[in-house]
């Protein structure tokens, strides 16, 4: 009995500690967070196109396995409202703005990234 | 007894890829065939908890086919094995600590091939919510396995 009520005490230890982390990274992601200018595009890893966030825009993106991702730009939030992945999970991670923020498509190897510039590696070299 | 266990392990993955669980993180799954892992290893083992592993991991890649999602599951099952192996040697902890280990490492290890593989380093953004979901069902699972470990019978399996 003493021995499984350590084992309860490390377990809530072990628990309370894993909340903290997510409790740090939240909030690490949350403070450290800017608008975006620009939506990229990347597809199998590569950027295949970038879109101002400034500007209305609906794109119907095509993937390599015949299928297609339809992206929305309104109000500086980039979206997908409609795919032909089975899963729909690209739809319901909603919208994004903020720096970093992606909107990802597995079964169309898709990425819809947030970033500040048009070429961000450009950046991070200069 | 292993070929038991995997076998429920499969069914439950099956079961799992039937119901479609709208999440933040695509591909992600809650991993209800871990209960069957945490019992096998309390239960039997931790080699023979890594061979139902094992098993299941080949069934899901020939079944779903994927090349990515096989990528996927195996990096999550192998950080998760390896973290509830390691807690489980401690012997310090129940299984619910254990399994929610193995609840955050298996979400960890898909996050982190997603990434490799999508080009994106990114997708860490999702990791509070991964630690999240990782301990909640790390709880539900432990305490289910804890369970199952002490109704059934050993002459069962
Ligand atoms: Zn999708």
């Amino acid at each position: 009995m003493i021995i499984n009520n350590k084992k309860a005490r490390n377990d809530i230890v072990l628990i309370s500690a894993v909340i903290l982390l997510a409790l740090i990274s939240f909030f690490a992601i949350y403070l450290n967070r800017t608008e975006g200018g620009y939506a990229q595009i990347i597809q199998n890893g590569v950027e295949t196109d970038v879109y101002p966030l400034d500007k209305e825009a609906e794109i119907d993106i095509p993937s390599d396995n015949g299928g297609y991702n339809r992206l929305i730009i309104k109000d500086g939030c980039a979206e997908i409202v409609s795919a032909s992945c089975p899963d729909g999970l690209c739809i319901s991670q909603g919208k994004v703005k903020f720096n970093g923020e992606t909107i990802v498509c597995l079964p169309n190897k898709l990425v819809i990234k947030i970033v500040s510039g048009t070429d961000p590696d450009v950046d991070i070299i200069s | 007894m292993i070929a038991i266990s995997s076998t429920l392990a499969m069914i439950l993955s099956y079961l799992e890829s039937m119901v479609p669980l709208s999440f933040a993180v695509p591909g992600i799954k809650i991993g209800l065939a871990n209960i069957v892992i945490v019992f096998v290893m309390y239960r039997l083992g931790i080699k023979q908890a890594i061979a139902v592993s094992f098993i299941r991991l080949i069934w899901a890649a020939i079944i779903f086919g994927s090349f990515a999602t096989f990528v996927y599951s195996a990096s999550g099952a192998v950080l998760s094995l390896a973290g509830m192996g390691i807690l489980k040697l401690t012997n310090k902890f129940s299984t619910v600590g254990v399994s929610v280990a193995g609840g955050i490492l298996h979400n960890a290890g898909q996050i982190i091939a997603a990434a490799v593989l999508m080009g994106t380093a990114q997708i860490v953004y999702y990791m509070p919510v991964l630690i999240v979901s990782g301990l909640a069902t790390g709880v539900i699972i432990g305490v289910v396995a804890a369970l199952t470990v002490k109704k059934i019978p050993k002459s069962v399996i």
